[in-house]
């Protein structure tokens, strides 16, 4: 016997290819270049990237979707490429792009794949407790990104799996049913479930993660819990956002202080490498020659998505 | 893969395969029956056939008259709509959609889903032979009765073949051409392919190149058996070549993404 420690899913040194490329002579294209992750049961284990790094890459192969070139899986055990129903029956699945058809009703299409299973979730709870009943009449292909994506959560729960896959699962969520989504998850990973997510939004990420993997470029470049990420190396970093209706030169701001601008979107600025009081004084200096009065001025520590614009940063610094 | 610690026997959660398959072909064949052009493609043009054949001459000296004459070509028809035309776009679409992928991380799996397509597509052709095959009879269609048991392993047959050229197309090219394509060759095959028509009966070269299509083997071999209660070996192999040539291709290449 196993022990219960065994994780539900086990990634090792995954490798991908995709091709032969037309447009690459025919080559073949890595995608993946070992990428390995563990998930636990009872835990929420999210892999964070940008579009393209290979999330959904990694989960296709996990799921038995694709086929493997290199490295080892094993999905409660098995190897997910030659998964039987029995193994199936214990997996739960929500592709990013839904994978439901148009035609149908949601709740008749519930209702169906409960069908495939022995022992189905409560489909009416599971309908009730994601507000499907709201849009119950409508067919899939007049629903809204986020109905159709608390409609594809319910199939991928409603064979009540030991380990689910969801895949950018608040994906043109409202902020209410973000909520809902958010909660039962929760719920989901106390009941035991393990729980394998992607998403590129580090808010999700941050409110849901037991564990972290960020992946760029189909490579592990970080992992670690949510706290250990941001507080990682520099602990005492504040990050520092202004708000102004003024346009402000960020080579002022380099120049008299040494800090950081990462982000200057219209009339947004955000600050880094905020280390010391004299840091955050040269910030209102820079502020105070230029004759601004922000509209707002908030500090905080680094968050997970300063920590991945920290990763990708480098990354293009050592692409350069 | 190597498995370094045996998995812990957990419990299956998975309905039995008679049952997943058994359930995915009623679903289907509820979501085909409630398509309203598949419906029209699958009854309302065969009925418009058998109807306007009777009215004019084109099946003059096939049989003693002309609804005799018709009703085996236009049950040929009814297999083309169903496997080839309606199963190809419903495919088509399905795997555009990720609905395929989806189904198959689902304890249904990939040779479910085949499976229940294929149930679906039997089940919509036993309706139509009731609607179709029943408006015949009212109209005086009176078939060999050993004929008719030959008739019905003809459709099998021809389901086969159809099914497995419709999921061919689906698994291989892009919906909107899947649609293009199955449509077309419905119509150009409906109308010169051997199926409603004799291939013997159509002019110049014609009846050469069409006797080498499916259309022209299920429809010939219907004709020889509903009409006069033989089995036309020639046309049964040559179905038989393209069912088994489309379902080893279908295997090969179709793609489910």
């Amino acid at each position: 016997m196993v022990s219960s420690s065994a994780p539900a899913l086990a990634v090792e040194s995954l490798r991908k290819d995709f091709g032969p490329v037309a447009a690459l002579d025919g080559r073949m294209v890595r995608v993946l270049h070992g990428v390995s992750l563990r998930a636990e049961r009872g835990a929420v284990t999210t892999i964070l990237g940008t579009n393209g790094a290979g999330k959904s890459t990694t989960l296709g192969c996990a799921q038995g979707l694709l086929k493997p070139d290199g490295g080892s899986i094993s999905l409660l055990g098995h190897n997910p490429f030659t998964a039987s129903s029995d193994l199936r029956s214990r997996v739960g699945v929500m592709l990013q792009d839904g994978g439901l058809p148009p035609s149908v009703r949601p709740i008749p299409l519930l209702k169906h794949v409960a069908g495939m299973y022995r022992r189905p979730a409560d489909v009416d709870a599971l309908i009730a407790r994601l507000g499907i009943d709201g849009f119950a009449s409508t067919s899939v292909r007049r629903l809204s990104g986020g109905q159709k994506q608390r409609v594809a959560l319910a199939a991928a729960l409603v064979g009540r799996p030991e380990i689910v896959f969801l895949d950018e699962p608040s994906a043109g969520l409202d902020p209410q049913s973000r909520q809902v989504v958010f909660d039962l998850i929760s719920e989901l990973r106390d009941a035991g479930l393990a729980i394998v997510l992607t998403t590129h939004l580090m808010d999700d990420a941050q409110r849901l993660s037991d564990y972290v993997y960020i992946i760029d470029d189909g490579r592990n470049v970080a992992e670690g819990t949510v706290a250990e990420l941001t507080a990682h190396a520099e602990t005492e970093s504040r990050v520092l956002e202004i708000s102004t209706t003024a346009e402000l030169s960020a080579d002022d701001l380099r120049a008299t202080a040494g800090l950081t601008l990462t982000r200057g979107s219209a009339g947004h600025y955000r600050i880094t490498g905020v280390h010391t009081a004299e840091h955050l004084a040269a910030a209102t200096r820079w502020l105070a020659e230029a004759d601004v009065l922000p509209t707002a001025l908030s500090m905080q520590p680094r968050s997970l998505e300063d920590v991945f614009l920290d990763l990708a940063s480098t990354k293009e610094q050592s692409d350069d | 893969m190597t498995e370094t610690t045996p998995a812990p026997a957990a419990p299956s959660n998975a309905a039995s395969v008679a049952q997943r398959i058994l359930r995915h072909g009623g679903y289907e064949t509820t979501l085909m029956l409630r398509n309203g052009e598949q419906l029209v493609l699958a009854v309302v043009l065969p009925l418009l056939a058998l109807v306007a054949l009777t009215f004019v001459d084109l099946l003059d000296g096939v049989a003693s008259s002309r609804i005799e004459a018709a009703a085996p070509g236009v049950l040929a028809l009814c297999v083309m709509s169903t496997a080839f035309t309606g199963q190809g776009i419903a495919t088509g679409f399905d795997r555009r959609y990720g609905v395929l992928t989806f189904l198959s991380t689902t304890p249904l799996g990939r040779v479910g889903l085949i499976f229940g397509k294929a149930l679906a597509v039997l089940a919509v052709l036993a309706v139509q032979l009731v609607v179709v095959g029943g408006t015949a009879l009212l109209m005086g269609w009176r078939p060999d009765p050993l004929g008719t048991l030959i008739g019905l392993g003809l459709l099998l047959a021809g389901a086969a073949a159809f099914t497995s050229l419709g999921l061919l197309i689906a698994g291989t090219v892009r919906p909107e051409a899947t649609l293009a394509i199955t449509n077309l060759a419905w119509i150009l095959l409906a109308a010169a392919g051997g199926i409603l028509i004799p291939g013997s009966h159509l002019p110049g070269v014609l009846p050469d190149i069409v006797q080498v299509l499916p259309s022209a083997a299920l429809g010939d071999a219907m004709r020889a058996a509903l009409i006069d209660g033989t089995v036309a070996t020639g046309s049964v192999v040559v179905l038989l070549a393209w069912a088994a040539v489309a379902g080893t291709a279908a295997t090969r290449w179709f793609k489910w993404t």
